[in-house]
């Protein structure tokens, strides 16, 4: 995405402009659709839904601001939920205000995040980013700890243990929308996500946007083209800021509360995952990441008492075996699409799925009677498995755990050369594509 | 000497340099004249890059004074030094690897163009920025190869990359570190003719093993050995020089 990929002119040029600009933005007006009818799609136009949707939108702006600093930028920072958390208390604040009689809409709430973020980010980034690298990142982890501190200590502004609460609804009504029900707080984020997400990604195609990629490949260069890398990483630093602090805003919008775990080293570690999952190197990368987390801690944690190990197993499988994440797995698919291998390369994976989900089950049987056993001994070793009663008191379940997860894995190891045939194959034929239809 | 009336793009004066006890520049005085190409050439160990480490600002002065324009450059950071018209290029190729040939070359003309920190206008939308870059890669010649990542490109395109980002900005005064080591002979030849045309109405230093392309292109030569120049002078005064001889291109 660092490229100017020029916009594919098609052969009958002489478009009028509208049509270029619908080119040009078709993404971005693609996805403001998908939102704008997403709550209403059958099996998605429930209340749970709305909030899981809603709770995505806030950590996909989250995890942007974070890609601004490592994808963009190559800062690793420990200590993002810092300006999210300060952006959130500040918006709760302001929300209390508005609560005693401020006439000012509540969906500006964000607003006042973003500029608590962006102050916070000023103030602490001064600091922080005269430092690249290792040393960067441990100073945003003492950072991050020093706020965490400070939020028990200055219960005023922190509000302590039980945070601060506000009320969305009790101000001013805009058109006669309350934002009571979960789906008018729905759009009024999603608007705002949507807003954030196009800011974040013009930013990456401004003068100083791009010498943050200058900054990430080699700061050394960059003093010997006229810029002080420093500055720069200062600027992505605070912009940053800014918008972690909007998703702290949204936060605090959607929760009507703010405690000391937004400022937590938890929160800072779970965006970082985010945006790794998602693929920090690609723009949509934390978003697909954010989205991804967001559904696996919200349907996991249902099923199962163990879910932060599956999530963990399921982080260093990524940064192992796709270091471009889930973005990165996905576009690299982008030059096959448009081939009829792409096909072939489907049936190979589906070979390879069969075996390694069932070696999954066998794993997940394992994990969940040893977790069981090891931390709920006083529930008892009954419990009930993808539907079926087992007692982790004989041997059989273990016997069965153990069978399905080295049977599948065996038969899943020799997918292998399948699924690596059938993507040369599908390269090759994509690489011949291409190759006649810039012959012609 | 009709020489010294000419004006000077780059005075060194007593500069000395130690890393530590250990003496690395000792007490070199040199006057690069404007529009010159100057090469400095010298056994290795003889302190080259480190002079070059010092005139860019990247490691401080032990004593002595850099003048660039006849201002001093003491205690000045690199990208100060570059916006007073110095660009240099490195001996190990550094670009910028995972972004496009294009967007190398972009980066190194917008701060000279007086974009600076701007974050309300997008690049693509500044002609002057994209214009100046267009005419930068056809210098360099490349063109073609604007859409590959810089660092998926061959060594002699690296190294064309790595002049193209030195000259982009317009700077005045140009330090070139080993332009053609690694290079074959053809690509070594095209390096050549790519520093000449380049060159011309600009300031050039630069350090080189291969004499062939010091004899070629440089207008006077430097010779350091051990930290100390001992003789300036032009192609065929240095290579009649004794001492030169037995320092240095006797070896050979």
């Amino acid at each position: 995405m660092s490229d100017t990929s020029p916009v594919v002119v098609s052969s009958r040029t002489l478009a009028p402009a509208q049509t270029r600009w619908l080119q040009k933005y078709k993404f971005w007006i693609a996805a403001a659709a998908v939102l704008i009818v997403l709550p209403h799609i059958p099996g998605l136009n429930s209340s749970f839904m709305h909030s899981l949707l809603t709770q995505m939108g806030i950590s996909a702006v989250f995890a942007l601001s974070f890609s601004l600093l490592l994808g963009q930028t190559g800062l690793l920072s420990f200590g993002h939920a810092v300006y999210f958390g300060l952006g959130g208390y500040i918006a709760i604040h302001f929300m209390r205000l508005v609560n005693g009689g401020l006439p000012i809409p509540i969906v500006l709430v964000p607003v006042a995040g973003a500029l608590g973020g962006l102050v916070s980010g000023v103030l602490f980034g001064s600091v922080t980013t005269k430092k690249a690298g290792t040393v960067f990142s441990l100073i945003s982890l003492g950072v991050g700890e020093l706020v965490y501190a400070a939020s028990f200590m200055l219960s005023g502004f922190f509000g302590g243990e039980e945070g601060i609460t506000a009320s969305r609804t009790r101000a001013l009504p805009l058109f006669g929308l309350n934002f009571g029900p979960q789906l008018q707080v729905y759009y009024v984020i999603v608007f705002w996500a949507f807003v954030s997400a196009a800011l974040m990604y013009a930013f990456t195609r401004t003068p100083v946007g791009r010498m943050c990629n200058a900054v990430r490949d080699n700061p050394e260069r960059t003093e010997f083209v006229g810029y002080d890398p420093q500055r720069v990483r200062f600027v992505a630093f605070a912009v940053a800021g800014l918008f972690a602090g909007l998703a702290g805003g949204l936060h605090a919008l959607n929760y009507e509360i703010v405690a000391a775990d937004s400022v937590s080293a938890i929160r800072s570690g779970g965006v970082l995952i985010m945006a790794y999952i998602g693929g920090a190197g690609y723009f949509i990368g934390p978003i697909i990441g954010a989205i991804t987390i967001t559904w696996l801690q919200i349907s996991l944690s249902d099923y199962t008492a163990a879910w932060l190990l599956y999530l963990g197993l399921f982080f260093i499988v990524i940064l192992i075996f796709a270091p471009g994440g889930l973005a990165g797995l996905i576009l690299m698919h982008a030059p096959i699409v448009r081939t009829r291998a792409l096909s072939r390369v489907l049936i190979a994976y589906l070979a390879a799925a069969l075996p390694a989900v069932v070696a999954i089950i066998g794993a997940a049987i394992l994990i969940e009677m040893s977790y069981r056993l090891s931390t709920n001994p006083e529930l008892g070793t009954k419990m009930r498995l993808f539907g079926i009663n087992v007692d982790a008191a004989t041997p059989w379940p273990w016997i069965t755990g153990v069978v399905l997860l080295a049977a599948g894995f065996y038969v899943f190891r020799l997918t292998w050369p399948i699924v690596a045939a059938a993507w040369e194959r599908a390269t090759e034929e994509a690489n011949a594509k291409s190759m006649a239809g810039a012959a012609q | 000497m009709k020489s010294d009336s000419r004006q000077c793009a780059l005075q060194l004066q007593d500069v000395h340099k130690s890393f530590g006890k250990t003496p690395i520049i000792r007490g070199v005085t040199l006057d690069i004249y404007k529009d010159e190409r100057h090469a400095i050439i010298g056994p290795n160990g003889a302190g080259k890059s480190t002079l070059f480490n010092l005139v860019t600002g990247r490691f401080p002065l032990t004593s002595g004074t850099i003048l660039l324009n006849g201002r001093c450059t003491t205690d000045v950071p690199t990208y100060e030094i570059n916006r007073r018209g110095l660009s240099r290029s490195f001996q190990v190729t550094n670009i910028f690897p995972r972004m496009s040939v294009y967007e190398n070359i972009r980066c190194s003309v917008l701060w000279s163009l007086g974009y600076r920190y701007t974050f309300w206008r997008s690049v693509d939308k500044l002609r002057d920025a994209n214009e100046l870059t267009e005419k930068t890669l056809e210098e360099i010649k490349m063109t073609a190869r604007r859409h590959t990542p810089a660092g998926v490109l061959t060594y002699a395109e690296q190294r064309a990359l790595e002049i193209g980002i030195t000259i982009a900005s317009g700077a005045e005064v140009i330090l070139l570190d080993e332009p053609t080591a690694g290079m074959s002979r053809h690509e070594a030849n095209n390096a050549v003719e790519l520093i000449r045309s380049m060159s011309k109405g600009r300031t050039l230093v630069m350090v080189e093993h291969d004499m062939g392309v010091v004899f070629n292109l440089a207008d006077r030569i430097s010779v350091l050995v051990y930290g100390e120049i001992i003789a300036t002078d032009v192609p065929n005064r240095i290579r009649e020089n004794k001492a030169v001889q037995s320092a240095y291109l006797g070896t050979h």
